[in-house]
């Protein structure tokens, strides 16, 4: 029954680490950099949700629904201001204007809320599930962040499928230029791209902080560095690359604190990325890049 | 509308389209890689429903002219106007949407998606969708949906290609790709097509296939083809205007009859003879 518990909180923690993921993947793909500060917008969308229901009163469904407008606005403010300038320049250079932004979006949020951590108060109104006589208690957040998983996961899969713009996403995402020429707004693109990845944060950003209730500046930089991981584990600019790699990611941590050391639990995290791009540099499901002799 | 430039008397227009404006001219085009001059002085006029053949040795500027005319490379010197309208100032996308598509030397398809997905990119084109508008598009989307891919499939059929249209473009034959990319810069619905080397690795009967299906889609879609080509007796047969480049420089315009029997023309295929 220990062995199911840490299973399913794996999975609930993996959840949260996918969802994430999605955020750095999908910006990988289509403006091929990556967005080190993605994990502040999960920060921010937390603060925002915290600020509604503490400070404004508001009803749980509407303090989420500002976190994911206020970290939209946010992610395509940061793609317009910092990354659209360096479109042309080389990835190292977008590379630290991001770990740029992270630490700006730090700051700013310690400069406005303080270091001191504040209590998140779940949105999630219910207990847990106790199941099999109280051996097996499932929290209704960890309920909650698998099917919120789940529905996101499905909704992306069908948006990039089917919609006109899901399928300039994934012309973008193969060949920029050809796309342009096929009158394709690339800019556009990459914008929506950057407005889905950090709506996608806002709510993880919620679903995180309801299960681990302590929010303060440096809250998403953790599980973003982590998810961050996720994506390359599964590899990166895959959907589904950063879905198995999220659940795998969460179960491999959940695992490892149990039944080894909740010191160690990182460095075996990060061991499992390494030993993973030994044998399969591309990530999992990663996409065989063909070199061009 | 007055003309940018008198026609130069070997005009590359035929007859029937001298009563029109072309539809794509350039006049003294020219650009500069750092310092060193790649193409320069193009001046050119391409009429309504002409197709035109862009020849030169290797390393003459042909893609380059190509790649200024879809304002991938920004040129240094001179004018594009096509259909009236200059293009300067625009960006990629802007030009295509004005009417100019391409297809590409060595193929270049979104091998990931289906055959049917590839041309409904380039349909793309005529839907302006705004931020507000993709997150909104799921009403009503079944229907443009189902209009999109009636449109894409007639777009694969007139190429023969419908029956691939659920595979992934990549895994189509050398061939099939090739049409597959010219049936992608059509569903964008340009007023010109640019092919660049269309016909390069065919073999004789998929050359007079490709010859046959260039007619087709002039005579279809009543649009101009600008075409760039080493293989001569393609050009020759096909086009109704060549324009030969050398050294970034316009050496010859005019018919293939013209072409065929001009001097430079031979010295810049066939080298000088030596002087005794």
């Amino acid at each position: 029954m220990n062995l199911l518990t840490n299973l399913i909180n794996g999975i609930g923690l993996g959840s949260v680490y996918a969802i994430i993921a999605l955020g750095y993947t999908m910006v990988y793909g289509i403006a091929k950099m990556l967005n080190f500060a993605h994990g502040d917008v999960i920060m921010v969308g937390a603060y925002m949700c915290f600020c509604a229901t503490t400070y404004l009163n508001l009803p749980v469904p509407a303090a989420i629904l500002i976190a994911m407008v206020v970290c939209t606005v946010l992610g395509v403010l940061i793609e317009g201001l910092a990354y659209k300038p360096l479109r042309r320049a080389g990835s190292l250079a977008v590379l630290i204007t991001a770990i740029g932004v992270s630490y700006f979006l730090q700051n700013m949020a310690l400069l406005i809320w303080g270091s001191a951590p504040k209590t998140f108060t779940s949105v999630v109104p219910f207990g847990a599930v106790s199941l099999f006589g109280g051996e097996l208690i499932i929290s209704w957040e960890t309920i909650i962040t698998v099917l919120a998983n789940i529905v996101i996961m499905i909704g992306l899969a069908l948006f990039t499928k089917m919609s006109r713009t899901g399928k300039a996403m994934r012309a973008v995402s193969e060949d920029k230029d050809a796309a342009e020429l096929m009158g394709i707004n690339v800019n556009k693109t990459i914008s929506i791209t950057f407005a889905i990845g950090s709506a996608l944060a806002a709510i993880a950003g919620v679903l995180l902080c309801s299960s681990y209730p302590v929010l303060m500046p440096t809250t998403g930089s953790m599980p973003g560095i982590k998810a961050f991981t996720a994506a390359v584990f599964g590899g990166i600019g895959s959907i589904p690359g950063a879905m198995l790699g999220g659940l795998l990611l969460g179960i491999i941590e959940i695992f490892a604190k149990s039944y080894i050391s909740t010191q160690l639990s990182d460095a075996i995290v990060f061991g499992v990325l390494i030993v993973v791009l030994l044998v399969k540099p591309t990530g999992l499901l990663g996409k065989k890049i063909a070199e061009k002799v | 509308m007055t003309k940018m430039v008198p026609l130069p008397s070997k005009s590359i227009v035929p007859e029937r389209d001298a009563e029109h404006e072309p539809i794509l001219e350039t006049h003294r085009l020219g650009i500069d890689f750092g310092g060193l001059t790649a193409v320069d002085e193009v001046t050119l006029a391409i009429g309504r429903t002409e197709i035109s053949g862009l020849i030169g040795p290797n390393g003459a500027g042909k893609t380059t002219v190509f790649n200024m005319l879809t304002n991938v490379y920004k040129p240094t010197r001179g004018d594009i106007m096509l259909d009236g309208k200059p293009t300067q100032g625009k960006s990629v996308a802007q030009v295509s949407r004005m009417g100019i598509a391409r297809t590409f030397q060595n193929i270049r398809l979104f091998d990931q998606m289906s055959v049917l997905d590839n041309v409904k990119v380039g349909l793309h084109n005529d839907i302006h969708q705004s931020l507000l508008a993709s997150v909104t598009h799921a009403f009503g989307f079944r229907k443009s949906e189902k209009e999109a891919n009636e449109r894409a499939l007639e777009f694969l059929s007139f190429f023969n290609l419908d029956k691939f249209a659920y595979q992934k473009a990549g895994s189509l034959p050398y061939g099939e790709q090739r049409r597959l990319e010219i049936a992608r810069a059509l569903a964008t619905e340009p007023k010109i097509i640019l092919l660049d080397e269309p016909a390069a690795g065919m073999n004789p009967s998929e050359t007079a296939e490709l010859m046959e299906n260039i007619r087709k889609i002039r005579d279809k879609y009543r649009i101009a083809v600008l075409l760039i080509e080493h293989d001569m007796s393609l050009v020759m047969n096909l086009c109704e205007g060549i324009c030969v480049l050398d050294h970034g420089k316009v050496i010859a315009k005019g018919t293939p009859d013209e072409i065929k029997s001009n001097p430079k023309v031979i010295e810049a295929y066939l080298g000088k003879k030596k002087e005794k």
